[in-house]
């Protein structure tokens, strides 16, 4: 575990993953029903990859839903994994994970499917078909999920109007720049609406002036109640909008701020 | 959340169907030279699976047609009279597993040997006057295996000049079946498994130039029956593809073969199957078989490549 760095926050913490803890071996009723206010919980987490890298080395984490947190940290230091876990490209090696009550360690493979229907991820190189028109790679995302053709309509239509983007929908990637990618990926990962929204480095590619359009949508995606984890770089952004911030150093929560600052400094 | 508790449906759409469809047919549409190598790949093994059912199932067939026809003819010494003649045909009743005894007049024989030759027969029929040949008594036996025990023990009899029966016939019949059977299963089974591999190896090869959308697929939660699907059929299309040429191969040159050839060789035992429904249903194995090697090719790199 982390030095006992931070605030009385951290504290609260880890009594509160104590009392979790307890909850798991004996029949306690008291906390229960708080357990569900959570949108993630992590508890004691750990990730070591086939290679023998370890890259998480016990983490144990709560976020509420309708957060909004920046997961900060040097390269390396298991960022990307800490996001990975959440919707499942990667399984812990030890501890447990609840996304709304499931502990999403132990799902079986085949309600992964389901558990992302949940979550929308965003990533630094936009994930884009090219030859799909800025429509299509939205539509794309309900059309594999098998829903139903109005309804894609309707919500395709929504997300475009709310990434600015609806006189752009037959567009193909290549005729937009970065930014207008980036809001393409970002409406393809809310159109179904999911409870939890995640980014890595969304504006690793983009220069300051559209970083801050994106950091915009984000904020309006988050205003709606949406959960919002976003692994950055970025000083400007975190030091300019502030929200929560968790530091990740060598696998280990380093920091969990509440309104915090960047704290590296490039 | 609260989809997170409902199971997948596993009943699929219209809609669903039509679309796993139509990405099978872009598949095979963006592959070119890789199509066109596999189903080529299931052709030639089709073909030949198809030419070595067709003469294994007749075979077969004759074999069984011979074995069944089996007689035993016992040429009665010249010297005999008639009432010894009738006193054979008892003794040769009386021996165990024999069915039937039938008298058949050297008169006989030769109308039949005539009438057997056809258009050469007609030089036999300057024997009328001066018939050579023996009077014969046709055993049947009860079950065709008796056959060489029966005809040693009428062999044994006196004013037996000679027994003879199909046996040898059957058995290289037998044997020759026996080779083209171990020769052509092994043909076959190295061409089917060419075949799966080559088509293997193009539903690789779409997987991987789809790697891309695979990925978003399963970001966004589509399951893995509806990621698959479009490969297995994919590969199913590859092996129906290659069966279209062989089929034809397979009717029109079943269909030669039984109008001319049948005709042509006349053996009482010789008979090839007639074309209907025979070609029919060796054309239902050929789709089946190649159905077979398209969906088996296709499962093999789904399962290895698309880690689903
Ligand atoms: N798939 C993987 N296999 C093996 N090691 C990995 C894999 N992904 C990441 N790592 C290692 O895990 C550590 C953390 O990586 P990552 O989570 O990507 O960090 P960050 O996103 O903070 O830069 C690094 O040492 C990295 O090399
Ligand atoms: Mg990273």
């Amino acid at each position: 575990m982390a030095k006992d760095v931070i605030l009385g926050k951290y504290c609260v913490h880890k009594l509160r993953t104590k009392i979790i803890n307890g909850l798991e071996h004996s029949q306690v009723e008291v906390n229960q029903k708080s357990k569900g206010d959570y949108m993630i919980l992590m508890n004691d987490v750990y990730k070591t990859y086939a290679n023998g890298v370890t890259a998480l080395n016990g983490i144990s984490i709560d976020i509420k839903q309708g957060e909004f947190v920046y997961i900060v940290g040097p390269s390396g230091a298991g960022k990307s994994t800490f996001i990975k876990l959440i919707y499942r490209e990667v399984k812990p090696t030890k501890g447990s994970i609840l996304i709304n009550d499931i502990n999403i360690g132990d799902i079986k493979e085949k309600r992964i499917p389901l558990l992302r229907r949940d979550i929308g991820v965003i990533f630094q190189d936009f994930k884009l078909l090219p030859k799909l028109t800025v429509y299509e790679n939205i539509a794309f995302a309900l059309e594999v999920i098998e829903e139903s053709p109005r309804k894609i309509r309707t919500r395709v239509m929504d997300v475009l109007d709310l990434v600015g983007l609806k006189n752009k929908a037959r567009f193909i990637p290549d005729e937009l720049s970065g930014g207008e990618q980036q809001r393409v990926s970002i409406a393809r990962a809310i159109v179904n609406n999911p409870k939890i929204v995640i980014a890595d480095e969304p504006t690793g590619n983009l220069d300051p002036d559209t970083s801050w359009g994106i950091m915009k949508t984000f904020e309006e995606i988050n205003a709606r109640g949406t959960t919002i984890l976003m692994a950055t770089h970025s000083k400007e952004i975190v030091n300019t909008i502030k929200k929560r911030v968790i530091a990740i150093e060598d696998g280990l929560i380093a920091r969990d701020e509440h309104r915090g600052d960047y704290g590296y400094e490039i | 959340m609260h989809e997170t508790n409902t199971e997948v449906t596993t009943a699929m759409k219209f809609k669903t169907i039509m679309r796993h469809l139509r990405e099978g047919f872009k598949n095979i549409a963006r592959n070119g030279w890789m199509t066109v190598a596999s189903v080529g790949a299931v052709t030639t093994t089709l073909i030949l699976v198809g030419a070595f059912l067709a003469l294994m199932l007749n075979l077969n067939q004759m074999a069984d047609n011979i074995e069944e026809d089996v007689e035993i003819s016992t040429l009665i010494d010249l010297t005999l009279n008639e009432e010894e003649i009738t006193e054979l045909g008892n003794e040769i009743e009386q021996i165990n597993g024999v069915q039937t005894v039938v008298f058949s007049s050297k008169d006989d024989e030769l109308a039949n040997l005539i009438e057997s030759m056809g258009d050469e027969g007609r030089s036999w029929e300057l024997f009328e006057q001066d018939n050579p040949l023996n009077h014969v008594y046709v055993v049947k036996t009860a079950d065709p295996e008796d056959t060489i025990d029966v005809a040693n023990q009428i062999s044994d009899l006196e004013g037996v000049q000679e027994v003879s029966y199909g046996k040898g016939v059957v058995e290289r019949l037998f044997t020759f079946t026996e080779y083209a059977r171990n020769i052509g299963l092994a043909l076959i089974i190295g061409l089917v498994f060419t075949a799966i591999f080559l088509i293997s190896n193009t539903i690789k090869i779409t997987i991987m130039a789809r790697s891309r959308e695979i990925g978003i697929m399963k970001l966004v939660g589509a399951t893995n029956g509806f990621i698959r699907w479009p490969f297995i059929i994919e590969g199913l299309m590859l092996g129906i593809l290659g069966s279209i040429i062989p089929i034809g191969v397979i009717l029109t040159g079943y269909y030669y073969l039984a109008n001319n050839v049948s005709e042509r060789i006349s053996y009482s035992f010789v008979e090839i199957l007639p074309f209907n429904p025979f070609a029919w249903q060796l054309s239902l194995i050929i789709l089946g078989i190649g159905a077979f090697i398209g969906i088996w090719g296709s499962v093999m790199s789904v399962r290895k490549f698309l880690k689903v």
